[in-house]
């Protein structure tokens, strides 16, 4: 049964097992800096993720995962800075209010694929944004809101890391079982075929719903630790390059792997990072990166990885 | 010797980071290691170009001085914010986690400064903000390491020029800004006391920031049968208000009156003739004839092609003001509490401006304040003059500033308006 249980999952406990490795070490041999910036690769990994279940899985690219995962945020300084509340319950309201957010994004953008999908998401995300730019006394407007900082075990970058590191793996974990589930399987199905499911008698549109929903949730984990790492929101984190910047990631790392997200948001964020160090122009160096790759991986990079190691099987 | 030199610093600051402040001796830190200064400016996105003004204009200062000061060198690293308080908050931890600065210089968005000071709040390092002018960072919610050296709060500059156009004798003004905090600390600071001094402020107008076209606010303006306008605009937006406010034929009927920004070089160097006329306040007047004023213009203008914009000025001034505080402790700025004391009793002197400037109370420059004219010079550009004088205008005005600081900070809804 055990023995069954691994093959099943291999994929996913070797990666996990690599992740929980390559960042475990981080802080053993790397500056604060470098910790943080490992933190931040593994927030977005998540978000990534979290767009990788509609893109990858189940053919629907949204871009409104931002927005979702910036609501959360939102909602987490809020409840500490400016209602005084626990760290606790902030990140549980604000998973709350992503889960929720995304839930009404889902109900409207169910029905739809494509192109369509797309556009909703996009313009439910520039509501948020909006609400977020306007409506000034509540979230500070284009200053956004200032935190009050992490709770005192979670103050020290290192313990906060692990933290982060512990929560972004045994999501990842979750969201794989999601996937793998016959409910991700429906999915899959209507990625494939939208027609053929629900003539077998799925109910595409609640399907949708709920995996919309589902990703919500993550999404919302991801943007409630952006909150305690960033202690800082502003309509910059809601905003339309926020729900891209996750899309690319998925991108990059190869949709429909999700376990890419983690390649895709270091590749980002260590380009961001550190090509500025040497050029103004990094956003050309990034440009340019995604060319690359959508010429000779369009699969992503952990895509490619799998095909060339599957055809050097076969020989 | 440059090993050990590098370990007793690296020391000092680990020790730094591990208290929380720098209470290691003073002789542990090796006064011949180079200064590093950490420089942020947008030099991407949608206000890249008075990032690169930021760059320049706090260069020039490095580079007269050679990049040497009270016998050290100085490093200074420049980091862009792309205009993004998430950006700005990883360049910033980069600049003190990575590269040890030992202070933050720069930002030009208020987002990306508050960000920056929520973050320098814990660490302790000293933040100079020449260009971030949100009010509150050295009013409601100061912190004592975010200093505005040869800066000003938002609504600091157009106070004074309410108080002008009372003079002049203006009775109904209407106000139009841009609908982001900077515009509504500005507008309210004009409304306060325009209308404490009994004027009527008819109407105020917001627009979105990158506003293509004007028409429907100019049209209004125009009906409401107004002394004069107070306009708050900056960048492409104040360029685009200047063209349409002459194209509708208000130039010369109603008496235009500019935040500092309004009529900054940076927007009036493409303007023509629809520019003259236009009167606003400002600690700094390009067209003074103040002999450090003109030297200081001339030589930005050798170096760069072009009369220097409120950007570049503040961030050459606020170097220069910093360094001027680094002399005095003969470059020993490694006891981080002792150099913001000596910060913040400083006096700026010979700087551009011609006049010393010291700090009031709360981290923020008491100034002299021109109300300025925009005329056309002797090479044909047009530039700021002066026409006259606030002098010493703090921050809190005429007010009591524990009286001030009790009433709520301004914002779209509260202008602090007299009914």
């Amino acid at each position: 049964m055990l023995a069954v249980g691994f093959a099943k999952n291999r994929p996913a406990i070797i990666a996990l097992a690599i992740v929980l490795v390559v960042f475990g070490v981080m802080p053993l041999i790397g500056s604060s800096y470098q910790v943080s910036i490992a933190n931040e690769i593994l927030i977005f990994a998540l978000l990534a993720m979290s767009i990788d279940v509609l893109a990858g899985y189940s053919g629907r690219t949204s871009l409104g995962h931002g927005a979702i995962f910036g609501a959360s945020t939102y909602v987490v300084i809020y409840w500490t800075s400016v209602m005084g509340g626990s760290p606790l319950v902030a990140i549980v309201l604000g998973v709350l209010v992503a889960v929720l957010v995304a839930a009404v994004f889902g109900l409207l953008a169910s029905r739809v694929s494509g192109v369509y999908f797309l556009l909703l998401t996009l313009a439910l995300g520039m509501i948020v944004w909006g609400v977020a730019l306007r409506w000034t006394s509540v979230s500070g407007g284009e200053n956004g809101l200032r935190g009050v900082g992490r709770p005192e075990w979670l103050t020290n970058p290192i313990v906060f890391f692990y933290v982060c590191l512990v929560t972004v793996v045994v999501m990842s974990a979750v969201i794989w079982r999601f996937v793998q589930s016959p409910f991700g399987l429906t999915l899959r199905g209507i990625r494939d075929s939208e027609s053929r499911m629900s003539s077998l008698g799925y109910g595409c549109a609640t399907h949708m719903f709920i995996a919309f929903t589902v990703t919500g949730f993550f999404a919302g984990v991801a943007g409630a630790l952006y909150a305690l790492f960033n202690n800082f929101v502003s309509p910059s984190t809601v905003q339309l390059s926020q729900s891209v910047e996750g899309l690319l990631m998925a991108i990059l790392g190869g949709i429909g792997t999700l376990f890419g997200a983690f390649i895709g948001a270091a590749a980002i964020i260590l380009l961001e990072n550190f090509v500025s160090q040497y050029t103004a122009r990094w956003p050309m160096v990034l440009g340019f990166m995604f060319i690359a790759t959508m010429i000779f991986a369009p699969e992503g990079v952990l895509g490619a990885f799998r095909r060339i190691f599957r055809i050097n099987k076969k020989l | 010797m440059e090993r050990r030199h590098f370990l007793k610093s690296t020391g000092a600051v680990l020790t730094a980071t591990a208290f929380g402040t720098l209470a290691a001796p003073t002789i542990l830190r090796a006064d011949t290691a180079p200064i590093r200064i950490g420089l942020m400016t947008p030099l991407s996105g949608v206000v890249a170009a008075g990032g690169r003004e930021i760059s320049e204009g706090f260069n020039l200062y490095w580079e007269e001085r050679g990049y040497e000061i009270a016998g050290r060198k100085v490093e200074v690293l420049i980091e862009d914010d792309a205009g993004n308080p998430d950006t700005a908050l990883q360049k910033a931890r980069r600049l003190v986690e990575q590269e040890k600065v030992d202070f933050l210089f720069g930002n030009l968005l208020a987002n990306t400064g508050l960000a920056v000071a929520n973050y320098v709040k814990d660490t302790g390092t000293p933040y100079f903000i020449p260009v971030i002018a949100a009010d509150d960072l050295t009013q409601r919610q100061r912190i004592r390491n975010v200093i505005r050296v040869a800066g000003y709060t938002a609504s600091q500059m157009s106070r004074p020029l309410a108080d002008w156009a009372l003079k002049q004798g203006y009775k109904r003004i209407a106000t139009i800004g841009q609908d982001y905090s900077f515009g509504h600390e500005q507008c309210a600071g004009f409304a306060q006391v325009f209308t404490e001094g009994g004027g009527e402020i008819v109407e105020q107008l917001w627009n979105p920031l990158n506003t293509a076209d004007f028409s429907p606010y100019i049209g209004q303006l125009a009906d409401m049968n107004l002394d004069a306008i107070f306009a708050m605009e900056l960048g492409a937006d104040a360029t685009r208000f200047i063209k349409q406010y002459t194209d509708f034929g208000l130039k010369g009927n109603v008496p235009l009156l500019g935040a500092q920004n309004f009529t900054d070089q940076s927007v009036i160097r493409t303007l023509g003739e629809e520019c003259e006329g236009i009167i606003s306040s400002a600690h700094f007047a390009e067209g003074s004839d103040n002999p450090e004023t003109q030297k200081f213009v001339e030589n930005y203008t050798q170096k760069f092609g072009k009369m220097p914009s409120l950007y570049g000025f503040s961030h050459y001034s606020g170097a220069l003001w910093v360094g001027q505080v680094i002399e005095s402790l003969n470059g020993d700025i490694s006891d981080r509490d002792a150099f913001l004391d000596a910060v913040l009793a400083s006096e700026l002197e010979n700087s551009p401006l011609g006049r010393p400037v010291k700090f009031d109370g709360y981290g923020n420059p008491i100034y002299d304040i021109y109300i300025r004219k925009v005329e056309k010079n002797a090479d044909g550009k047009y530039w700021n003059v002066p026409i006259e004088t606030y002098p010493q205008v703090s921050q809190f005005w005429t007010y009591d500033p524990e009286e001030y600081l009790k009433t709520p900070a301004f914002s779209r809804d509260y202008q602090g308006m007299k009914k």
